[in-house]
C-alpha cells in the first residue's frame, strides 16, 4: 500500500514510554464537553433513543446546522439535500474525496496541514499535489502558488483554514485573489473549517460565501473543536446537492449514520452552546498570547497565529531539524511537542505547540523549553 | 479592559499583573493601574481564599438561615440587614424575593454556637418575625469551583 502511517504516530509511541513527560502535543480541547450538552446525550439514552437515524442525520440537527451556517458565516444551505451529518470532520473529508475523484484526478494540498488529506486522496484514487506553504507568507496560500500548481488534471483544492498545525487563518482579502482562479479553472474546494469558531480578534470567512463559490465548495465542519466534543465523533459537510447526493450514498453504505446519542447532544450544542464557545475561545486567546510572548522571549521566531489552538515557532536558528529538536526536548526536558514535519515536509524547521492546556501546565513546559533553547544557543 | 481583568481574576486572584498583561495584550503598568482603580472604587472588594476546611478536620459548621422581617419605615430592609451583617459570624446576607426576606449565611465552630447566635442574637431582634435554620451537611461547589473531585487529563499524549 502506498500510504504511510501518520508521522505523528511514531512520535506518540516514544512519548507514551516516557511516564512523567508533559505533553503539548494534543490536537483536541482540554475542556470537558459542557455539562448541558453531555446531559442531553444522557437524556437521549434514558429515553431509549438508541436506534439508527436517517442516513444524512436527524432532521432537527440538519436544520440547526443549516441555521448555524447562516447565522455565523452567511452561508445558505437547504437542510434537506445539502447537509450531511458525519462521524467527525474526518469522515466528511474522506467521503467528499471519494465522491468527487476519478482515477488520476489531481488534488491540491497546501501543507503543512492535517494528516489525513494526502492518504485519503490516494485511497480515493486521486493524485495528491503538494503546495508547500511558506513561513514568510504566514502559511497562507497565495495566488501565485495556486496558479503554479494547477494542471489540466487538477480537480480539487483543499483549503484548511484556520489551520492545524500552523494556526494560520485566511481572511477575506487573502481568499479573494484565489476565487477567480478557482472558478476559471473549474476547481472544486474542500474547505476544512473545523476550527472556524476558534479565531482570535478576526472573524472567520468561508470561501463558500464568495459569489460563484457555493456551487463548487464542500464546507467541512463539526462539533469536536468548537464544543470540545472530540470523542463524540460528530461532524458535517455542506455543499451543492449534486455532490452531496453522492456523498450521502457513500456514507450510507460505509457508515449508515453518525452515532445517535452524539446527534442529540449536537442539537443541544449548536442551539445553546454559544456561551460555551465564547468562554473557551476567551481562555484559548489568553494562553495563545502567553505562549507567543514566551516563545518570542526565547528568541524563537513565531508569527502571530490567529486561529485554532496551535503556535508554530521556527527553530531554524538552533541548527537542528524539527525531529531532532522534538526528540532531544523530550529526552532532556521531558516536554513533548510535535515536529512540523509530521504535517508535511515543508514543516521542517518548525514545531507545533498546542495550547489546549491550562496556563499552569504551559508555564512549567515553557520554563523547560526555555532552558533547553538556552543550552543549545551557547 | 476593566471587565476583561475582572473576568480573569474572578476565578484566580493570584494571577500576576505581568501575566495578566501578556494574556490580555496590555502592559503591566496599565493592568496595575486598572486594578488599583477597581480596588479604590470598591468594585474589587477583597481577595479571599477558597478553602475546603473539611480536609483539615477543622470543626466548622455553616448554616443558612431564612429570616422574615418587618421592613422599617423609610429604611426598608437595609437597616435590619446591616444590624445582622455586622456580626463577625455572619458570612453573607442577601435580600430575597419570595417566601422570606433575608438569607443569612452563618459560620460557627459548633452547632451549639450557631444555635446560640440564632436564639440569643438574631431571633430577639425587634424587626425579626421568624427564622428557619438549615445546617449545611456537605459542600460540593463554591464560587464556581468544585470542591470534591480532582480532574485528571485523560487525553492521549499526542494526537493529530
Amino acid at each position: 500500500m502506498s500510504i504511510q502511517p501518520s508521522g505523528i504516530r511514531k512520535f506518540f509511541d516514544i512519548v507514551t514510554e516516557m511516564k512523567d513527560a508533559i505533553s503539548l502535543g494534543v490536537g483536541e480541547p482540554d475542556f470537558d464537553t459542557p455539562w448541558h450538552i453531555r446531559e442531553e446525550g444522557i437524556y437521549s439514552l434514558e429515553k431509549g433513543r438508541t436506534f439508527y437515524t436517517s442516513n444524512a442525520g436527524l432532521k432537527d440537527l440538519k436544520i440547526e446546522i443549516s441555521n448555524y451556517l447562516k447565522r455565523r458565516f452567511g452561508l445558505e444551505y437547504d437542510y434537506n439535500n445539502e447537509v450531511l451529518v458525519t462521524v467527525g470532520g474526518s469522515e466528511a473529508i474522506d467521503v467528499a474525496l471519494r465522491a468527487m475523484l476519478d482515477p488520476g484526478d489531481e488534488v491540491l494540498i497546501p501543507q503543512p496541514c492535517f494528516v489525513s488529506y494526502e492518504p485519503c486522496t490516494i485511497l480515493a484514487g486521486g493524485k495528491p499535489v503538494i503546495i508547500e506553504l511558506k513561513g514568510e507568507n504566514e502559511f497562507k496560500l497565495t495566488r501565485e502558488q495556486l496558479l503554479d500548481a494547477i494542471t489540466d488534471k487538477t480537480k480539487v483544492l483543499f483549503l484548511p483554514y484556520p489551520n492545524n498545525p500552523t494556526g494560520a487563518i485566511m481572511e477575506y482579502e487573502d481568499l479573494k485573489p484565489l476565487v477567480d482562479i478557482i472558478i476559471e479553472k473549474d476547481l472544486y474546494v474542500i474547505s476544512d473549517e473545523i476550527y472556524s469558531e476558534l479565531t482570535y480578534g478576526r472573524k472567520h470567512v468561508s470561501i463558500a460565501s464568495f459569489p460563484g463559490m457555493k456551487e463548487r465548495t464542500i464546507v467541512i465542519n463539526g462539533f469536536s473543536k468548537s464544543y470540545a466534543m472530540t470523542g463524540w465523533r460528530l461532524g458535517y459537510a455542506a455543499g451543492p446537492s449534486v455532490i452531496m447526493a453522492q456523498m450521502i450514498k457513500i456514507h450510507q453504505f460505509a457508515i449508515m449514520c453518525a452515532p445517535t446519542t452524539s446527534q442529540y447532544a449536537g442539537i443541544e450544542a449548536i442551539k445553546n452552546g454559544d456561551a460555551d464557545v465564547e468562554m473557551m475561545r476567551d481562555a484559548y486567546d489568553k494562553r495563545r498570547r502567553y505562549l507567543v510572548h514566551a516563545l518570542r522571549n526565547m528568541g524563537l521566531e513565531c508569527f502571530e497565529p490567529y486561529g485554532a489552538f496551535y503556535v508554530f515557532p521556527c527553530i531554524k536558528s538552533l541548527g537542528m531539524t524539527s525531529e531532532e529538536f522534538a526528540t532531544k526536548l523530550l529526552h532532556e526536558e521531558k516536554v513533548a511537542v510535535v515536529p512540523g514535519t509530521a504535517f508535511g515536509n515543508c514543516g521542517e524547521g518548525y514545531l507545533r505547540i498546542s495550547y489546549a492546556y491550562s496556563i499552569d501546565n504551559l508555564k512549567i513546559a515553557l520554563e523547560r523549553i526555555g532552558r533547553f533553547v538556552e543550552n543549545y544557543r551557547k | 479592559m476593566r471587565e476583561q481583568i475582572l473576568k480573569a481574576i474572578d476565578k484566580n486572584s493570584k494571577i500576576s499583573a505581568a501575566d495578566l498583561a501578556i494574556m490580555l495584550g496590555s502592559t503591566e503598568e496599565e493592568v496595575k493601574a486598572v486594578i488599583k482603580e477597581l480596588e479604590d472604587e470598591k468594585i474589587i472588594c477583597g481577595y479571599p481564599t477558597l478553602i475546603n476546611w473539611e480536609k483539615i478536620q477543622c470543626e466548622r459548621v455553616t448554616a443558612l438561615i431564612e429570616v422574615k422581617v418587618t421592613p422599617q419605615r423609610g429604611l426598608g430592609f437595609d437597616k435590619i440587614a446591616e444590624r445582622i451583617y455586622k456580626f463577625d459570624e455572619v458570612q453573607s446576607v442577601y435580600l430575597m424575593s419570595g417566601g422570606f426576606d433575608l438569607t443569612v449565611i452563618l459560620e460557627g465552630k459548633t452547632m451549639r454556637e450557631v444555635a446560640n447566635f440564632v436564639s440569643e442574637k438574631l431571633a430577639p431582634m425587634e424587626a425579626i418575625l421568624s427564622t428557619a435554620t438549615h445546617f449545611v451537611l456537605k459542600k460540593y461547589k463554591e464560587h464556581g469551583l468544585p470542591l470534591v473531585q480532582t480532574k485528571t487529563d485523560e487525553r492521549m499524549l499526542i494526537t493529530p
